[in-house]
């Protein structure tokens, strides 16, 4: 007995993508490698002992994740819609824009909460001070699963393009920048012993303003794409 | 105010020329671009007019 | 009322009322930005602060004005385009997009050589710098993505989502990136505030901005008939039109 319920299709279609994403572990270990690597050759690049790499540390962790984020972004729709089951999605009946939710959060579930469970050792890398750690978590939190629900609207207007790389990063950087500013200047505060709230505040403002608005215009940009 | 020191504009002349100059290629350049298009395209229907001619002459 | 606005709507009308409208813009154009090169150029004093220098925001403020007004224009078309899915207002999004870049650009460069000898850089981490960066890579990102789809109907209404995504954006870039430049408290700004500005100079600010308007709908207009008899190039009023009859 099935239930064709919404809730259903969502529950499904998350776990259909987290079950296509753990047969390919591989791919998936490499937004987080990358991380990682950004931040060591920060480190490695600049002169030790300098304290100029404490100071860096929040932006470079920052633009290491929004990096990280922008190299996983093509696993949303790219298999999908070469097999044909993006069509599928289409036409199912179901509304697109609840698909476009449940596939960003799955991308999310594999590639934004790691890079937040990993952001701790880049942290310590970095030479981040450790009251400050805290305040990072929290804001990669809030600001991981815009930078998916943003980059799946990019995702879906590049997606059948052979320059979609490239293309892609151009059109997803201008969306990025104020979750960047907000996030690194979060951590800034947070360092300097200041009370983030308000940074807290504007990130869960553009946390709801995407994930109400991004998966209608991802939806649309769908429909174009599949074309 | 001279000639020379209108251009000289107190030393400031290179900053202020400069944008003038950009401005008007700017705006230039986004005059001809359409005009430019606008014959291309005249070029490529007047070709295809007359392909399509050509198909339809041979009755003899 | 509204069967006036919708026979823009229409590809041939738009394409012969551009094609009257489009010489009277741009000859207008031209005798405003004549009168405003006139009067900021040889009217204006220089600036008691700024001397000579400030003469550039002749050019640089008005195409900073326009970058904007440029792209809200374009948004409004695109939603235009997918609500009511008209193909000519598709062609606006098309036809705004390079002319709006061109004046973001020229706001950029034009504020840059301003700022090196008014603040000793080429180039400072302002909020309205920054902001006005982003929205250049806005416009480059709507040109790019139109250009990389092959279909010129889906290409047109890709950039159109992504234009309106973007206005969403604008605000919240300017506004993050002022927040941004309170708490790193920059360099100081010379600002002009503007009800302090005197009447020598605000004449031709005004009078050079009125010129770029009528600049900008010169150009659009004739961008998108351009891109209109391109495509309708099969239908039986653009064969006429190209033969002359």
């Amino acid at each position: 007995m099935t239930r064709s319920g919404l809730g259903n299709v969502f529950y499904t279609v998350v776990k259909r993508d987290l079950l296509i994403a753990m047969r390919r572990r591989n791919e998936m270990a490499n937004p987080l490698i990358f991380f990682i690597m950004v931040g060591t050759l920060f480190a490695l690049g600049l002169e030790p002992g300098s304290g100029l790499l404490a100071k860096m540390a929040p932006s470079v962790i920052w633009v290491a994740a929004l990096l990280g984020a922008l190299m996983s972004l093509h696993t949303i729709f790219q298999s999908d819609f070469a097999d044909g089951a993006l069509e599928q999605f289409l036409i199912s009946g179901h509304p697109t824009s609840v698909l476009v939710v449940a596939k960003v959060l799955a991308h999310w579930l594999v590639s934004g909460l790691p890079l937040v469970a990993v952001s701790p050792l880049l942290a310590v890398m970095l030479q981040l001070p450790t009251d400050a750690i805290g305040p990072l978590l929290l804001t990669l939190l809030l600001g991981t699963p815009v930078l998916s629900l943003v980059g799946a609207i990019g995702v879906a207007l590049t997606v059948g393009l052979r320059s979609g790389g490239i293309l892609l990063s151009l059109v997803v950087l201008p969306l990025y920048v104020p979750v960047l500013i907000f996030g690194a200047a979060a951590v800034e505060t947070a360092i300097g012993g200041l009370p983030i709230t308000a940074h807290l505040y504007f990130l869960g403002a553009m946390l709801l303003l995407s994930l109400t608005l991004a998966p209608f215009a991802t939806a649309a940009s769908l429909r174009v794409s599949v074309n | 105010m001279s000639v020379q020191e209108f251009i000289r504009m107190d030393g400031y002349g290179f900053y202020i020329w400069t944008s003038y100059a950009l401005a008007l290629i700017v705006l230039v350049a986004n005059l001809v671009a359409p005009m430019l298009a606008r014959k291309r395209i005249f070029r490529e229907i007047k070709g295809a007019i007359r392909r399509e001619k050509l198909k339809n002459v041979p009755q003899a | 009322m509204w069967t006036w606005f919708h026979r823009f709507g229409s590809p041939r009308y738009f394409y012969e009322f551009s094609g009257k409208w489009a010489p009277w813009f741009g000859w207008s154009s031209l005798v405003c930005i004549l009168i405003g090169l006139y009067l900021g150029l040889f009217v204006a004093p220089p600036d008691y602060q700024q001397g000579q220098s400030y003469r550039i925001i002749f050019i640089h403020v008005p195409s900073a004005w326009m970058s904007l007004f440029v792209y809200m224009n374009m948004a409004a078309a695109a939603l235009v385009a997918l609500v009511w899915k008209i193909k000519v207002a598709d062609v606006v999004v098309t036809s705004c997009a390079p002319i709006g870049a061109s004046f973001t650009f020229l706001a950029l460069v034009t504020g840059s050589l301003w700022g090196k000898p008014t603040w000793g850089t080429w180039w400072v981490w302002d909020a309205r710098l920054t902001s006005e960066l982003v929205l250049l890579f806005l416009y480059l990102g709507v040109i790019a993505l139109r250009a990389a789809i092959e279909d010129r109907t889906d290409g047109s209404r890709a950039a159109g989502i992504l234009a309106l995504v973007g206005v969403v954006n604008i605000p919240i870039i300017h506004y993050s990136v002022e927040w941004w430049n309170t708490l790193h408290q920059s360099a100081t700004v010379s600002k002009l505030d503007a009800p302090s500005i005197h009447i020598s100079m605000l004449l031709p600010l005004l009078v050079m901005a009125v010129a770029f308007m009528l600049y900008f709908s010169m150009t659009l207009l004739l961008r998108a008939r351009c891109e209109i008899l391109d495509r309708e190039r099969r239908s039986r009023w653009a064969l006429e039109v190209v033969n002359g009859t």
